[in-house]
């Protein structure tokens, strides 16, 4: 059971559990929902649970702590003068930071010795190598539990928040151990802050029964667009990607086109069984895709797609970096000399490159993924600093910024900027990367995309044709969740019969049409692995 | 209130601050325009805007911006 599109789960587990569940008294439901959580996760990781459970104790202990000094502190500060609390707040906060690094410390440390420590003993080994201090460092590589990266970042996120006062240090272990080990969420996310579900999980409310079908409707869309997509289209990504030097640019940029979708259906679809399937257990989880290829600039993109990772390094590391003191005494200077916009942004960029550096290497551990990173904040930096400019630009060529023909070529060149932002992100290595997009630009030719030079890398003809099908439908739902539905009112008095039509129609499409069997060989989910 | 306008018109000019009341959730103001306007509100009415503030109810608009400066100061003073 490694994805969530396996028969094991969608047949077995899945109904098994909300059923348990569901039959289970209301009280002890919260119980029923961490054994079948810790279940899950055994299934797929094994003994590495312990994992899971030390990360658990470990939050919960740090976050009991930082609760009682926030109580103690509260208390100490009644009654005293201004300058007496500001003292007392200081000295407070101090010991604050200095649990709060500790839990994370630890936290961090197990992310770290499972998914960095070859890549860092690498670049160790390069500098002393380089410096002639030492010989090679070898690190061992380790197994890393399923959904490391993403309960470490929600116990972080619990941790600050109980540290900045926005949520209480929380007494119930049962509910910390659900909140970091949801099942739907392990696989890849969303990642929940403790405001979203921590109360959801344990309260046992019986799902209503249109969240019932709906949810199961969105199971198998995301099953759909995984199987009849995703798993598709590997036939023609996976060798353009091994082997680039046996292709030209024209198949090369099609290749990254077409990993582009495959991430897409395979993330999105991923994420619409985890909502679907919290559905069943009457919880509501936060949306990770907004219609993400509607998106006018790069910065728009990353508020559209994977947003509960967007939003954790923007409340957690952006904005704390950009407020820390020594980061606000570069920015007063540099707004003095430059002026308020230059220097702010300027002085902005500093943060803006944590969070960049941080998302390329949550992804993975190798430069391709740093130089990704990177990418988009030398785009987004670069687009914040020049916009006085194309402002006036614009202003020149007589540019209405809605009329829908500007709105296109946003919507378009953005499409342009993200495809070559995922052929650095699958290449094998960066030195791949550079090759490949230096490949594309030299050699891309318009006339290769009908002349039958893109059948060759494994999808034929009919491959592309219900791919292309599928491209309209994600079209079509994209468009309706961004512009209303256009299922007139009158309609949903029907919902019970339209939610039957849609659930059989895509059971129907998966079968006849899902990419399994013959030489079709399903994808691991993409960002399990990040 | 027509301080903060005034620094909101600096920072990105051509929007009718006094009535737009969505400055955060229709991207008139991202992240590091936020971050400048932090900036100068800190300097200009001596606050200090902890990162914890920065939620989209206390900046989607002029009012909005201009109650969280007035809470801080009146915090500060107590």
């Amino acid at each position: 059971m490694n994805s969530f599109c396996s028969l094991t789960f969608i047949l077995l587990f899945l109904p098994g559990s909300a059923a348990l569940w569901a039959l289970a008294p209301r009280r002890a439901r919260p119980a029923v929902l961490l054994a079948a959580s810790y279940a899950c996760f055994w299934l797929i990781s094994g003994a590495l649970l312990g994992m899971l459970v030390a990360a658990t104790l470990v939050t919960y202990a740090t976050g009991l702590a930082l609760g009682a000094l926030r109580e103690r502190q509260r208390r100490a500060l009644v009654g005293l003068s201004r300058a007496e609390r500001k003292a007392l707040k200081q000295r407070g906060r101090a010991r604050l930071n200095l649990v709060l690094a500790t839990g994370a410390l630890v936290l961090l440390g197990m992310l770290v010795a499972v998914k960095y420590l070859p890549f860092f003993a690498q670049i160790g080994s390069s500098l002393l190598e380089l410096t002639g201090l030492g010989g090679p460092l070898v690190a061992p590589r380790l197994a890393a539990p399923i959904g490391i990266s993403f309960y470490t970042l929600q116990a972080l996120s619990y941790l600050f928040d109980v540290k900045n006062g926005v949520v209480a240090a929380d007494r119930n272990l049962l509910r910390l151990a659900l909140f970091m080990s949801f099942f739907p969420e392990i696989m890849e996310g969303p990642i929940c802050r403790y405001t979203d579900t921590a109360d959801q999980l344990t309260s046992g409310r019986p799902p209503q029964g249109p969240e019932v079908g709906s949810g199961c409707v969105r199971i198998l869309w995301g099953a759909a667009k995984i199987l009849l997509v995703a798993d598709r289209v590997n036939l023609f990504v996976k060798p353009v990607f091994a082997d680039h030097t046996a292709w030209d640019g024209t198949v090369i940029f099609v290749a990254a086109a077409l990993y582009t979708l495959q991430l897409y259906c395979d993330f999105s679809g991923t994420m619409d069984i985890a909502l679907g399937a919290a559905h069943l257990f009457g919880i509501r989880l936060p949306e990770n895709f907004r219609q993400p290829f509607f998106s006018r600039t790069a910065s728009e993109f990353w508020e559209r797609w994977h947003i509960t990772l967007g939003s954790w390094l923007r409340d957690y590391v952006f904005y704390p970096v950009s407020l820390s003191g020594p980061v606000k005494g570069v920015a007063s200077v540099l707004r003095k000399r430059l002026g308020m916009r230059l220097g702010s942004v300027l002085s902005g960029g500093v943060a803006l490159a944590c969070v960049w550096v941080l998302n390329g290497l949550w992804h993975g551990a190798g430069w391709q993924y740093i130089f990704f990173g990177l990418y988009y904040f030398a785009l987004i930096l670069g687009a914040s600093l020049a916009e006085p400019v194309f402002q006036r630009l614009r202003t020149l060529l007589h540019v209405n910024p809605e009329a829908r023909g500007w709105h296109l070529f946003q919507v378009v060149r953005t499409c342009l900027i993200v495809i070559v932002g995922e052929l650095f992100f699958r290449a094998e290595g960066l030195r791949a990367g550079l090759a490949m997009f230096s490949t594309v630009v030299k050699s891309f030719s318009p006339a290769q995309l009908a002349d039958g030079t893109l059948l060759a890398p494994g999808m034929d003809g009919a491959d592309f044709a219900l791919t292309a099908v599928m491209v309209l439908a994600l079209l079509a739902v994209d468009l309706w969740r961004e512009h209303g539905s256009p299922v007139p009112a009158g309609a949903l008095r029907h919902r019970t019969a339209l939610t039957c039509v849609a659930g059989v129609g895509l059971v129907l499409a998966i079968i006849l049409f899902g990419a399994y069997g013959g030489t079709y060989v399903p994808l691991d989910p993409i960002y399990a692995q990040f | 209130m027509d301080t903060v306008i005034d620094i909101l018109e600096s920072l990105k000019p051509g929007i009718d601050y006094a009535h737009t009341t969505d400055l955060v959730t229709s991207r008139v103001l991202d992240s590091l325009t936020i971050i400048a306007l932090v900036g100068e509100l800190e300097d200009e009415y001596d606050i200090s805007i902890p990162a914890v503030e920065i939620v989209v109810s206390n900046f989607n608009s002029a009012a909005a911006i201009y109650a969280l400066v007035e809470r801080l100061a009146s915090e500060e003073t107590l």
